[in-house]
């Protein structure tokens, strides 16, 4: 079979389990719904567009008449109200930013790994979540320097603060992209970005940011244990807005990544041999660097630093599916879904909700020494 | 394609890391149709010009040209399609199967979501049986050997279909056996018309299967040309610094190289001194005569040889080395006018080398005895050697700057 065949083959079985996964976390927590039930609490909450409805906007001779789409959902299943309200307005947003951040991580992940080659590289690598975490830690300890009115001339003063928890996600994408590109331009010199100068340059710039988050916790006072909370990641407080705001992000950047699924694997051979085989080599690093910083700022905007699953992930599915990229990657990806909204099930849970990040590392960290016992580890 | 466009040209190519310069002023045909060897001390480029016509490093100056075009102003993907590379080793993290590294080689051919087509597919599975990989193309690259891996690398190459080929030590973890398979099927591909490119280690190799060797050494080419006229031990004593013998191998009729380390006292391998060249004639016969006139002509010396029997094996070592030799039929008496050849030869010589028992028969039958008794006479001075000498004893004989030369008789 192809290896697109192949990769459509275990995307959809992975896609199939993720369903799976999602609907039986749906199911648990202080209230159990029947998994049944919570299947058909989704379907009455999807709405599909039905038809056309004319509505008046307007006061008196002003009024104009203004086209919508109506929506309605095509389902009407018997479901307990609270129940229903329960599953999509509670559970269900947390539940599906836990699978896209799980993807966004191990998409990334994947493509670290590949691109270093290295199965010990993970997103984190190129200072992405440091970066993430100043931003965020920065926000958290100075909150009001950053969100400020603004006086326009003719409007007047316009609000443009951020609420809190949207200031401490566009820091945090902010400062991420930010670490990620001062990486990048520490290791490049004369349009070239070896991959070695990379790592290096990726270890110096998180253990300065290390530094600097350390120092921020000092300055911190009553809102350290917000920045812990942060800092383990968390999933809690998800709000169907902070979806969508990720859903339409990280999809494209998935699809680039996905593109470059071939090269990557060319890649692997080498800078020297993939060139020789036809790759524009710095141009795709740059390409992957630059969608892999912006997939994983995406899913730790919101989540905080939730380590290990863009690691043991994709390093799972390669003992599963095998080393090509074209396979690996959307497999990975899904499977990370999965393995996030597992974790964060888990998390909450027990009889008080501890951060994901903390049942990641708990399951991940075994997980990294079985791989060294077993010298899955080839090189470092 | 044009007709006289050369496949790879290299002109007056320069490269240097930082400050340190590696080859200056390379120039380099390859044509169609044939195949030439770069040859070289470790260190003397040999990668490096391969890497530069790859277009991996650039050069400080000088120009690349592929089938006429520049190689700077092809994209990767062209260049790939022109320019097939063999890297000596390739590191592979993950273990991907045999069969999808060579498939790799069909990337220059394919779009960003081209599938295989059938033109692809047999491509890479004439490569694997071409190189001897089908076997085990199911197996993961992590788990073959590293002569597996060369030839997996040679398959990637081959699936890439390009018209030129550059080898770098293509058989330097290969057994004899595959190494040899290996140029033989180089040496197909150079004859249906591909033009070919290796770096060779192995002078013997590199004689029999190249068109024309190029010899790179203190960074920049020292010769050039067909092997036979290239290998010579002048040739290989100024870039390898080592004293070699250049025989004919009597096999393949190709040249072939001997080379000696030059030994101490001690019988360690040290420097090559700086040559003092001597007239040196050999008399005896057999194995340890033919090992001494080898010896003494890869550090430079002007030998000549005799008298010895027809067919002797100094006298095939002798005819190698361009030696004057005087050989007589075997179990008859010495005719008298090769006798005063012999005796010429040896008094216009510094030394005369008396190798085994030559010139001290017992017995009044021995016909070469008789005659190599009187060659010794002739000569000014006399250095006598065992049958088992060591080298170092043999050469300190000749130079004769010490005690161990015998006194003239």
């Amino acid at each position: 079979m192809s290896a697109w065949g192949r990769s459509i083959g275990w995307s959809a079985a992975l896609a199939a389990a993720l369903a799976a996964v999602v609907v039986v976390s749906a199911a648990i927590g202080p209230v159990r719904i029947p998994p049944a039930e919570v299947v058909m609490a989704v379907l009455n909450a999807l709405v599909v567009p039905v038809g056309v409805e004319t509505t008046s906007h307007g006061v008196g001779l002003l009024t104009l008449p203004s086209i919508d789409l109506a929506y309605r959902s095509p389902f009407a299943f018997p479901v307990n109200d609270v129940h229903q309200r329960i599953v999509v307005g509670v559970r269900l947003p947390r539940i599906l930013m836990a699978a896209l951040v799980g993807f966004a991580l191990a998409a990334a992940g994947t493509v670290m790994q590949g691109f270093f080659r290295n199965p010990m590289a993970d997103p984190s690598i190129i200072g992405v979540s440091s970066g993430a975490a100043v931003g965020a830690v920065a926000f958290i300890v100075f909150p009001v320097a950053l969100s400020t009115t603004l006086t326009l001339p003719v409007v007047g003063a316009v609000d443009v603060g951020l609420s809190h928890g949207t200031g401490v996600s566009l820091f945090a994408f902010v400062g991420a992209l930010a670490a990620a590109f001062g990486v990048y331009a520490i290791a490049t010199r004369h349009g070239r970005t070896p991959v070695a100068t990379l790592l290096l340059a990726g270890v110096a710039v998180q253990t300065f940011l290390g530094a600097v988050i350390s120092y921020l916790q000092l300055q911190a006072g009553e809102s350290l244990r917000r920045i812990v909370a942060w800092l383990m990641g968390h999933l809690s407080g998800a709000a169907w807005g902070d979806v969508a705001v990720t859903a339409v992000v990280v999809p494209p950047l998935f699809a680039v990544l996905l593109v470059y699924a071939r090269d990557l694997n060319v890649m692997l051979l080498g800078e020297e041999e993939a060139r020789g085989l036809g790759i524009a080599v710095e141009r795709t690093k740059r390409i992957l660097l630059g969608a892999s910083a912006l997939i994983t700022a995406a899913g730790v905007a919101f989540a905080g630093v939730i380590g290990f699953v863009g690691l043991i992930v994709p390093h799972m599915l390669r003992l599963v599916v095998g080393p090509d990229h074209r396979v690996l990657l959307p497999s990975a990806a899904l499977a990370g879904g999965s393995f996030l909204v597992a974790a964060d099930t888990l998390a909450r849970s027990g009889s008080t909700e501890l951060p994901v990040g903390i049942v990641t590392a708990a399951v991940g960290a075994p997980f990294f020494i079985y791989l060294l016992v077993t010298r899955e580890v080839h090189e470092l | 394609m044009t007709g006289d466009v050369p496949p790879i040209e290299v002109s007056d190519l320069s490269v240097s890391f930082g400050d340190v310069p590696v080859v200056s002023g390379v120039d380099l045909r390859v044509e169609r149709g044939s195949l030439v060897g770069l040859v070289g001390p470790n260190g003397a480029g040999k990668t490096t010009v391969l890497r530069a016509i790859k277009g991996t490093l650039s050069p400080d100056a000088g120009e690349v040209r592929l089938d006429g075009d520049p190689a700077e102003s092809l994209s990767a993907r062209e260049a790939g399609r022109r320019v097939a590379s063999v890297p000596q080793e390739t590191s592979l993290a993950f273990d991907f199967r045999v069969r999808q590294i060579v498939e790799m080689g069909r990337t220059p051919h394919l779009g960003r979501f081209d599938g295989h087509g059938p033109d692809d597919e047999r491509a890479v599975r004439e490569a694997m049986d071409a190189a001897g990989v089908a076997r085990f193309a199911d197996r993961a690259i992590t788990e073959v050997s590293g002569g597996e891996r060369q030839r997996v690398l040679l398959a990637r190459a081959l699936a890439q279909e390009a018209p030129s080929l550059l080898l770098d030590e293509p058989t330097a973890s290969l057994d004899v056996n595959h190494a040899v398979r290996t140029l033989e099927l180089v040496r197909r591909l150079v004859d249906d018309g591909r033009a070919a490119l290796a770096a060779i280690h192995d002078l013997d190799m590199a004689a029999r299967y190249c068109d024309e060797i190029v010899v790179l050494a203190n960074g920049g080419v020292r010769a050039g040309g067909r092997p036979e006229e290239v290998l010579t031990a002048g040739a290989l004593r100024d870039a390898f610094d080592a004293e070699a013998f250049v025989g004919e191998n009597p096999a393949t009729g190709s040249p072939t190289v001997t080379a000696f380390g030059a030994a101490d006292d001690d019988g360690r391998v040290e420097a090559v001194e700086p040559v003092q060249s001597r007239r040196v004639h050999v008399v005896g016969s057999g194995r340890p005569a033919g090992r001494a006139v080898a010896r003494l002509a890869a550090a430079g010396h002007a030998v000549s040889v005799g008298v010895v029997p027809e067919g002797d094996a100094a006298a095939g070592v002798a005819a190698d080395a361009d030696a004057p030799v005087v050989t007589a039929p075997p179990f008859a008496a010495v005719p008298p006018g090769r006798r005063a050849e012999a005796v010429a030869l040896a008094r216009e010589a510094d030394v005369t080398v008396a190798v085994g028992k030559a010139g001290q028969g017992r017995s009044e039958s021995d016909n070469e005895t008789r005659a190599n008794g009187a060659v010794l006479a002739a000569s000014d001075r006399v250095a006598r050697v065992g049958d088992a000498f060591d080298d170092g004893e043999l050469l300190d004989a000749v130079r004769g700057i010490d005690g161990k030369s015998a006194p003239s008789r």
